[in-house]
């Protein structure tokens, strides 16, 4: 117990240092990179508390993050930036004057994400597989629409604008503030879920994955287990959104299609269902691919301009993983030291063996 | 006071009728049989006991409570742990972890306090930790404790889905064809292992089993069911000798 404590504490100690050294090294362009893989990081590790961890294909997840994105967005504006974006039809006027700080305006979010991961999964978990997939995918869709169409609230499809970015760290004004949020709330998200999944809880989840049947037999409430599963992922993905909302400085009901959710699935199937390093490591190269495979769109080799031909190579991506290495990164397993040290072992010992 | 009773219990799948009017009393620390060809309705009435199905008719009482509409972990909580006919363990999962998992319901602890390891987390952790190897210990499965529950052989996987069931710290074992696929050696072992963990955790233990040496060494009383009927019940010597049961597993005669 307390060698893993030290260990983790070393663990944040290198994330630490190796943020320090980016965030003084790169261009404001990497940098904004960066924080996307953070956000992307904490949206694939949520979605796998669902879907790896407790086997439940649950595609609503764009719809919570936009839960998240909104009330963000809604929370931390003040009056004149509000009746600037809402030209059309008026904000409702006890939203009006609402003026949080970053910090609480996105824990509401992630609260208020979370309340409608309730209000879907209550319902909608008594589905399995397949049923559950389209029912979550359908009231992912329903947020959304909701979202554009509720224009007193929400300013519909005309989305918010210049949504501020905020300047201070836990009081302590900086340059890169806001990168700061973004890890410091990632190392909590990964912290938060290796700690919920190794618990008996965590233990109980697993086993709904394994077997349904089984698990209620052994006396786990699984319809319980099931919505508090998918009330931690949709709060984590609310908190998510709430970053995504701040990063993008602008937000529309479009940004929340299903493609999002199944850009986050294709992280979550990379790196493995199950496995949250491998959700990790998965999320940020994903990431960084997807910006640096913009060169596809472009036009390349005397190729005209296909927007969208960069998605071709995740696809791909996709269709070979899943043929050839279905298990994803890293399985259902984690990356520790022993691995790491298995790996190298493995790599040495081999000429020795030949040699028997 | 029966430990469990069944009052005439009906379970009607669309127009088949699985069980009719079933009916049985097991009193405590006893041992009962239920055997029948194949499809006689044995398993669908450890489903309605187990409260996997809500009976067409009848009614499940244990320790004199209504457990008829319970939901399956509701029941095992109050006290009926099971096995099944085709083991299903946590494949994925160690052999430790489960065993710990059937320890998860008397878990008290909410999830918060899980998750960040509170104190009186951690102190029940540690029960549940001491507990499940004790339990391995009991069964020799202790060497197995860091392998996957699917890299067991057969007669272990079986052993461990009744050590999983016991974790649960159950007054009532069900037992689904535990020697199935089991060969002589292996099947006797079994019956001994029945007999002790009875007296060992003071255990009641109604069971199916195909076995004919393994229920009639075994069980005190035996139920037979054919086409979802109970054409016999009594001691085994009774059940060997009756007509009833001897036409329904071998078929009779018929003249014309």
């Amino acid at each position: 117990m307390k060698r893993k404590i030290i260990t983790s504490l070393i663990i944040i100690g290198i994330v630490i240092a190796i943020l320090m050294l980016l965030q003084n090294t790169l261009d404001n362009f990497k940098l904004r990179i960066l924080n996307l893989a953070g956000i992307y990081v904490i949206f694939a590790v949520s979605m796998n508390l669902i879907n790896g961890f407790t086997g439940q294909l649950a595609l609503g997840h764009a719809g919570f993050i936009a839960v998240g994105a909104y009330t963000y967005t809604l929370l931390v504006m003040d009056s004149d930036l509000k009746s600037m974006n809402f030209f059309l039809e008026p904000i409702v006027p006890f939203l009006s004057s609402v003026h949080w700080p970053f910090l609480p305006a996105v824990i509401m979010g992630g609260l208020l994400a979370g309340l409608a991961g309730l209000l879907i999964g209550a319902p909608v978990l008594r589905l399995r597989g397949d049923y559950l997939a389209i029912a979550t995918l359908g009231f992912g869709e329903i947020i959304r629409t909701v979202f554009t169409n509720t224009q007193s609230i929400t300013n519909g499809s005309l989305g918010l604008k210049a949504i501020p970015m905020p300047k201070s760290f836990l009081f302590i004004e900086m340059k890169n503030a806001f990168t700061w949020w973004v890890w410091t709330a990632v190392i909590i998200t990964v912290i938060f879920h290796f700690l919920l999944v190794s618990s008996s809880y965590g233990r109980a989840l697993k086993a709904i994955r394994e077997d349904e049947k089984a698990a209620e037999a052994m006396g786990v409430n699984i319809f319980k287990h099931k919505v508090w599963a998918m009330v931690i992922s949709s709060f984590f993905a609310g908190i998510g959104g709430a970053l995504l909302a701040s990063l993008m400085t602008t937000i529309d009901p479009l940004m929340f299609r299903f493609t999002l959710t199944f850009n986050i699935l294709l992280i979550v199937v990379l790196g493995g269902m199950g496995s949250i390093s491998g959700s990790v490591i998965s999320a940020v190269v994903v990431t960084i691919l997807m910006e640096w495979l913009r060169f596809l769109d472009q036009g390349f080799m005397g190729l005209p301009e296909i927007p969208g031909l960069r998605m071709v190579v995740f696809s791909t991506l996709l269709l070979l993983v899943v043929l050839f290495y279905p298990r994803g990164l890293m399985g259902n397993e984690e990356l520790s030291w022993n691995k790491i040290t298995k790996m190298f072992q493995r790599f040495h010992m081999q000429p020795r063996e030949v040699r028997k | 006071m029966n430990l469990l009773e069944v009052k005439g219990i009906t379970m009607q799948f669309g127009g088949l009728k699985a069980v009719a009017n079933f009916n049985l009393n097991i009193d405590k620390n006893e041992i009962v049989g239920l055997i029948g060809p194949n499809g006689a309705g044995k398993t669908t009435c450890f489903n309605v006991i187990a409260g996997e199905y809500v009976p067409t008719q009848g009614k499940v009482f244990f320790e004199g409570r209504d457990i008829t509409k319970s939901r399956p972990d509701q029941i095992t909580k109050l006290g009926i742990a099971r096995t099944f006919q085709n083991i299903r363990l946590f494949k994925d999962l160690t052999v430790l972890e489960n065993v710990l998992i059937a320890n998860h319901l008397n878990l008290q602890s909410n999830i918060f306090s899980a998750t960040f390891r509170l104190p009186w987390y951690q102190k029940e952790e540690k029960i549940m930790y001491e507990r499940s190897l004790q339990l391995l210990d009991q069964l020799k499965l202790t060497q197995y404790k860091n392998e996957k529950a699917s890299s067991l052989p057969y007669g272990l996987q079986r052993r461990l889905e009744i050590a999983r069931a016991l974790a649960t710290q159950p007054k009532l074992l069900l037992l689904d064809e535990p020697a199935a696929g089991m060969n002589p050696q292996e099947s006797k072992e079994l019956m001994y292992l029945i007999q002790e963990l009875r007296d060992k955790f003071d255990l009641t233990i109604f069971m199916i089993e195909h076995h004919m040496p393994v229920i009639m060494g075994v069980c005190q009383r035996i139920l037979v069911l054919d086409y979802g009927v109970t054409i016999a019940e009594g001691t085994p010597k009774e059940i060997q000798s009756n007509e009833r049961v001897i036409a329904a597993y071998l078929g009779v005669e018929h003249i014309a």
